[in-house]
């Protein structure tokens, strides 16, 4: 089985599109895990021209990664172990639910919690919520995805 | 539950995932899933979930990678119910 941290190293995004700092836990359930957005993120600069404000989609990206694929990867490995580890993974994003009660600000902090509802077939259901400080939830909702090796 | 019964209860499990609406009035036994309703891979999962809750089966993922049509679909789900009498 998989750490968090070997999770974390396996996850096929770019620096430029990594919103996942840690993995505080991760098991067949559950995953918590939290990322720090950096003021100068490129997307600042024009969402809005005036008024910084991190972008819905990079914040349901941001659940995604953590929620979805950190939680999925650890899943289809613990299947599947033998699968070598140069194989290519096949990730897609299948849908979304999210609602949005409070902006994040650049240079806050969001922790994200998941809880699988389903694992199957290679597809991955969750509820997931997004919160500063541990305690202001600023969305929350239902994310699908598939992921195969 | 009779052939008729359990068509009308897929039909009703699978209406919410479909994308052709026109297939989906036009169904027959080799209407087939994905190429004809156009529901999605990740879809296909959620109807055989649902169709295990809607007949208080077990479908295993060998046959469900087995349901590509609606003849297919009638014929697992039938099978499953008459091992359950």
């Amino acid at each position: 089985m998989k750490t968090k941290e070997e999770i974390l190293a396996l996850l096929p995004y770019g620096p430029g599109f990594t919103f996942v700092d840690e993995l505080n836990y991760l098991d067949e359930q559950r995953v918590e895990g939290h990322y720090h957005f950096k003021p100068e993120s490129y997307f600042y600069a024009h969402h809005f021209k005036d008024k910084p404000v991190t972008p819905g989609v990079i914040l349901t990206e941001c659940m995604a990664q953590i929620g979805l694929v950190s939680l999925g990867l650890f899943l289809l490995l613990k299947e599947r172990p033998e699968e070598p580890e140069t194989k290519p993974l096949k990730i897609a994003f299948t849908e979304a639910q999210v609602q949005f009660k409070k902006p994040v600000l650049p240079g806050e902090t969001v922790s994200v919690t998941a809880e699988k509802i389903y694992w199957r077939m290679g597809k991955l259901k969750v509820k997931t919520e997004m919160r500063i400080d541990s305690n202001k939830v600023v969305c929350s909702g239902t994310l699908s995805g598939m992921i195969f090796k | 539950m009779t052939e008729q019964e359990i068509q009308d209860q897929l039909k009703t499990v699978i209406e919410p995932y479909v994308q052709n609406q026109e297939a989906f009035e036009n169904l027959t036994k080799e209407t087939q899933l994905m190429e004809d309703l156009e529901v999605n891979s990740a879809h296909l999962v959620d109807i055989i979930l649902d169709l295990e809750e809607a007949f208080d089966v077990e479908i295993d993922d060998e046959a469900a990678e087995k349901m590509l049509t609606v003849g297919a679909a009638l014929n697992i789900v039938q099978e499953l119910l008459n091992a359950k009498d």
